[in-house]
């Protein structure tokens, strides 16, 4: 029988199979932050138990910590308190952490690929929604909650059911200015906030092929906004490219024993799919939301939705972001003046957006009104940024270069976009005050923010390009 | 883990769809290190916006089942959303869809989720809407009454039924297959198809 990617990652890892119901399935991988962990490394305290394998995570910092030089002093005694006990925990049960001085500091999501540990055909967790990134490797990875956590530190395994999987392919053509993160914005506004739940998603067709490792990313990053457990890529020639010699990629003696472990996690020709979706980009526009979550968004040139265009169920929802964001229906989301921008998270705080950005923004300069954060996703990002002197384009642009980190993706350091402030920002949620109470949020492509950033308004990249 | 058969209370009605879990307790408040502390913050946003919220009105008070519509609990996995729910007093929530990791975290900590289709939510928001309105969840036979004498069915899979009403605890359940877990494990090794486990980075 023809099995697909997630068929064939769950037969590998299934330990104890329960027929429609939870089976305990072996997870390979987790990354530990500071947010989520501290809850679950007490649960195993509490009933005197060890972890079962300390070699199966590693820890760092990002979600609560500061961006600034002197981020190493942390003011928010609870932030700090945090991240110390993260710290002896790690150093406690012997799992390696990626300190500030480590140079390997960043958010997980960026450190997994960058590092190599991120492999087709593992299963990875962490307790962060945006795990699904890892997805890109051909990887099932997944965000779960801190009692899960826990079972993983104990027993390296997860109860879970087995998940539908649905396949979605971008057909048309990838046009100049358009992104990976316009493709997965229109995904979404295509199938809804719950579009996918229940599924993973297997993203594929020739659009995914022709991507990067980097762009892949992007893709499945976001698969979560949709409701999706996970979203993952057949590992191809591009991924193994990517990882051939990183840190902890196999040795090169393994390489073409692994590589045929790798392949043998593709989807089979004609498998079968829960659902399939087929998502049309021909001509399309870069995106842009205008609502409080990441399925209202619309492409850039054309107008707000007015409410006779929402159903009747929607009413409620449509007329509490509409008002939240202080927008009309009806008039033109671009041009609308900004305050904020910002570039950077897991989505899209990789050397290659800040590539982009830089593209659009040498030899101009961010807007006065506007204050633009440019925050790399990981230490490895920082270096690359300066080695290609990105850095240099970022100062004379005027924007603010800062170490890496979650930033101003959520509300929860020192980064927020202050009350009444409107933001376009490359991260993955515009959630009601996500950025800072009182805050509004546009989400769209590294592009659209840089060019946004310097017109003051929200500006398509197509006429930097 | 503690038993739960029954669920008795008052419903407070929240006509939102796709809750995400920064709604429910937002970032801020999620440098706590323990499990306590989360429920003065529940709703905090929507708390601080508008006094007509549900859960700034007086007559709601003391309410432990929330009626919610579609995709409640989506976006980000902290569990924090959970503790804040139940420390608030919220001991089970009906709607129409839920998130999949919320429904996850809320299984791990006896938050009792129902889902029940649009037409009966509609129903359940506009009466608590319009009275004190109580309900009475009955896990082991799958049934809610109503403090105006109404009765509905609802379906719950076995594994969570069991989950509540045995007081099953995952935990116990998994460690309990510890020999075979380390098996599977060792031959992953064995087999040299996680790399990660002999590494040796740069």
């Amino acid at each position: 029988m023809q099995k697909n990617i997630v068929d064939k990652i769950w037969e590998k890892h299934l330990i104890n199979h329960s027929e429609g119901n939870f089976s305990i399935c072996g997870i390979d991988f987790s990354f530990l932050h500071e947010v989520t962990s501290a809850q679950a490394f007490q649960k195993l305290e509490d009933r005197g138990i060890a972890i079962m394998n300390p070699k199966q995570f590693i820890a760092t910092i990002d979600h609560s910590i500061p961006t600034r030089p002197n981020r190493n002093e942390i003011f928010d005694l609870a932030a700090k308190n945090q991240v110390e006990l993260l710290r002896h925990n790690a150093q406690k049960h012997d799992i390696p952490f990626f300190d500030f001085d480590s140079g390997h500091q960043g958010i997980v999501h960026a450190i997994g690929p960058e590092l190599g540990i991120t492999q087709p055909g593992m299963t990875i967790v962490c307790g962060d929604s945006h795990t699904a990134t890892h997805g890109a490797f051909g990887t099932l990875a997944f965000g779960i909650g801190t009692s899960e956590l826990a079972h993983v530190l104990a027993t390296g395994c997860l109860l879970l059911k087995k998940p539908k999987v649905m396949k979605v392919e971008f057909k048309g053509q990838k046009e100049e200015g358009i992104y990976a993160k316009d493709l997965i914005m229109k995904l979404i506004s295509t199938i809804g906030i719950g579009g996918a739940t229940g599924y993973v998603i297997e993203y594929t067709g020739q659009v995914i092929k022709n991507m990067s490792m980097e762009e892949r990313m992007t893709i499945c990053n976001m698969s979560i906004e949709c409701g999706a457990k996970a979203g993952l890529i057949n590992p191809d020639q591009t991924t193994y490219e990517y990882l051939k010699e990183r840190p902890f990629s196999p040795k090169i003696e393994q390489w073409e024993k692994i590589i045929s472990y790798w392949n043998s996690f593709v989807s089979d020709e004609n498998c079968f799919y829960d659902k399939e979706i087929i998502i049309d980009i021909f001509a399309m526009q870069p995106m842009v939301t205008w609502g409080t979550n990441p399925a209202q968004a619309i492409e850039i040139n054309s107008l707000i939705p007015t409410k006779i265009q929402v159903s009747p169920a929607e009413e409620i929802m449509y007329e509490n972001a509409i008002q939240y964001m202080q927008l009309n229906g009806g008039d033109k989301i671009e041009g609308t003046p900004i305050d904020w921008a910002f570039i950077g998270s897991c989505t899209n705080g990789r050397i290659e957006d800040l590539r982009i950005c830089a593209k659009i923004l040498k030899d101009r300069k961010v807007h006065p009104s506007v204050t633009l954060y440019i925050v790399p996703a990981s230490e490895g990002v920082l270096q690359q940024a300066k080695k290609e002197g990105l850095d240099f384009i970022f100062k004379n642009a005027g924007a603010d270069f800062r170490m890496p980190g979650c930033s101003l993706c959520l509300g929860m350091n020192d980064d927020k976009v202050p009350a009444g402030k409107r933001c376009i920002s490359s991260t993955n949620r515009n959630f009601v005050g996500r950025q800072g109470t009182g805050s509004y949020t546009h989400l769209a492509s590294p592009a659209t923010v840089a060019a946004s950033s310097i017109r003051g308004k929200i500006t398509s990249p197509l006429e930097f390009l | 883990m503690n038993k739960i058969t029954k669920i008795c209370g008052k419903c407070i009605p929240l006509e939102m769809n796709d809750v995400d879990t920064d709604l429910i307790i937002p970032a801020q408040y999620l440098t706590s290190t323990s499990q306590k502390g989360y429920g003065e913050n529940l709703f905090k946003r929507l708390k601080d916006q508008s006094p007509e919220f549900v859960f700034n009105q007086h007559k709601y008070l003391g309410a432990s089942i929330l009626i919610t519509k579609e995709n409640f609990g989506c976006g980000s996995s902290r569990e924090h959303a959970v503790w804040a729910l139940q420390e608030y007093g919220i001991q089970a929530i009906i709607a129409s869809s839920f998130a999949d990791i919320f429904s996850g975290n809320s299984l791990k900590n006896r938050l009792i989720l129902i889902q029940m289709d649009k037409e009966i939510i509609n129903k359940l928001i506009l009466n608590s809407k319009k009275n004190d309105y109580f309900l009475d969840i009955h896990i082991v036979h799958n049934k809610i009454y109503s403090s105006l004498d109404e009765d509905f069915s609802f379906e719950m899979d076995n594994y969570q039924k069991s989950c509540f009403i045995n007081g099953f605890d995952e935990f116990d359940y998994l460690l309990s297959f510890r020999n075979k877990i380390e098996e599977f494990k060792q031959q992953q090794i064995k087999d040299n198809i996680i790399p990660s486990y002999n590494r040796n980075p740069k």
